[in-house]
């Protein structure tokens, strides 16, 4: 059989992924985040008296905070795996992909184990995120003067 | 290329298991379970080596044998440099030939130690095989504790250690033939979805080995694979259909047999060189010993991937090997 009889065989046997209710969850998922995120912006500057910019870094410091410490206790995995992109793609995620990685390689030492892996998963981010930045901060600077 | 045996008994095996195996149907039937995922280890790795060496153990106590009586132990395992293997030699301490194909390492142990006894190098050997779901997970996939979504066709790595006891001494159940597998590559490049990798070669391996023995497949009374899972075991079943015309009636895949599929967390079943011989070694011996079944045709599949490979585009090859196992006539 050629390989491309053989890939429609395979097709013909592979579930279909549910892609709308997976859109679906991670839709509602992400949106409460976004809520809880808006919610510790406000409570923030509105207890602290301080100006939204700075509650922000205040109100990412907790979600990161927040993420690490369910990833540490073994839970967040499981949350991840059900509401997929709705914990990934927030900030969560990132911190999640981290803490991960670092408890993955603990043992095998402070700088060849955690160091060398800790950006495992999210150096990708890091570097496509330093690269698009890059390329946007050009383009704001050529249409819109800096 | 298959051979064939006239003296080779496997007279005795051990199984032992982590806890979500434990977890699965046939929990009564092996020789010890774990709990904890770490066995009392600081790592995976180490885990994984620690059971390995128990498993020799405990199948050195069912024969009543020294280890300075046994000529050689056959093992391999998943992890790079086939390390638990490795580490777990130290203190088993027999002349070791350490093997890796992938989830098909049983089996391909077994012809090794069958052809040894056959042609009289030794008398007797010991087959080992182990596997570790969260050394796995951490070596070919992501980081244990993160919980990126996996596809319903990604297989669950068994947690467990294999042994099996082969001498030239009579015993029930005989090592009849065996097919060694050719390696094949059907173009599939997606790692999450290792039965449509690994069918076509267990498909190859059973044509060829129904093909040198001249037999039917209704001589067996059951042929097994190793670690397809839920989609792979439909593909083969069609691809051995549409490929060489053999349909499949006594056929199941032992990926689908370790655990709960309804019950259990494990997408399309279990996979892992320890999946196939815990599943044999503790239920399909048992019924072999039973006289529910008589002659057996294991198939290891094994995906041979590599991350790297992966990573340059390249598809992944599976080779799968096969052996009969019969219950001797002259003590049935």
């Amino acid at each position: 059989m050629d390989k491309n009889k053989y890939n429609l065989l395979v097709k013909k046997y592979t579930p279909k992924e549910s892609r709308l209710y997976n859109g679906l969850i991670a839709f509602i998922v992400g949106g409460l985040m976004g809520c809880l995120g808006q919610l510790l912006l406000t409570l923030y500057s509105y207890f602290l008296e301080i100006p939204t910019k700075q509650a922000s870094v205040f109100m990412i410091i907790t979600l990161v905070f927040l993420g690490c410490l369910l990833t540490a206790l073994g839970v967040f995995d499981k949350m991840v795996s059900f509401s997929r992109c709705g914990l990934i793609i927030p900030i969560t995620g990132f911190a999640h992909s981290m803490q991960s990685a670092a408890l993955e390689y603990k043992r095998e030492g402070l700088v060849t184990g955690i160091g060398a892996n800790i950006f495992k998963l999210a150096g990708t981010v890091i570097m496509f995120g330093v690269v698009s930045a890059y390329f946007f901060g050009i383009i704001r600077l050529i249409f819109m003067g800096g | 290329m298959t051979f064939t045996y006239d003296n080779v008994y496997l007279n005795a095996t051990s199984t032992i298991t982590g806890p979500y195996e434990a977890q699965g149907p046939f929990n009564k039937l092996y020789d010890k379970s774990y709990n904890d995922l770490y066995m009392g280890m600081k790592t995976w790795e180490q885990a994984e080596s620690k059971i390995l060496v128990e498993s020799v153990d405990f199948v050195l106590n069912k024969v009543g044998k020294e280890k300075n009586n046994i000529d050689i132990h056959i093992s391999g395992d998943l992890l790079n440099q086939i390390v638990a293997t490795n580490y777990a030699s130290v203190a088993i301490g027999i002349p070791l030939i350490g093997i890796y194909s992938a989830c098909s390492t049983s089996v391909l142990g077994l012809i090794l130690g069958s052809n040894m006894i056959s042609s009289k190098q030794i008398k007797n050997c010991i087959v080992s095989t182990s596997s570790h779901n969260n050394g796995s997970e951490k070596q070919f996939r992501q980081p244990v504790e993160y919980g990126g979504p996996k596809r319903k066709t990604a297989t669950f790595t068994v947690t467990g250690a294999a042994s099996a006891y082969l001498s030239n001494d009579k015993g029930l159940i005989r090592v009849e033939s065996a097919t060694i597998g050719k390696t094949i590559d059907l173009g599939i490049t997606d790692s999450s979805h290792m039965g449509a990798v690994m069918a076509p070669s267990a498909a190859s391996t059973i044509y060829q080995h129904l093909k040198d023995t001249n037999r039917d497949i209704s001589y067996y009374d059951l042929i097994l694979t190793g670690d397809l899972g839920i989609y792979g075991k439909k593909i083969l079943k069609e691809y051995m259909q549409v490929e060489y015309h053999i349909n499949l009636p006594n056929y199941d895949d032992t990926a689908c047999m370790i655990y709960d599929l309804e019950r259990q967390p494990v997408f399309a079943g279990g996979s892992g060189p320890a999946c196939m011989p815990l599943v044999v070694y503790s239920y399909i011996l048992a019924r072999m010993r039973k006289g529910e079944l008589k002659r057996v045709l294991l198939v290891a599949t094994g995906a041979l991937l590599s991350q790297t490979m992966v990573n340059q585009k390249k598809s992944i090859p599976s080779i799968s090997h096969a052996i009969s196992l019969e219950v001797g006539n002259d003590l049935s």
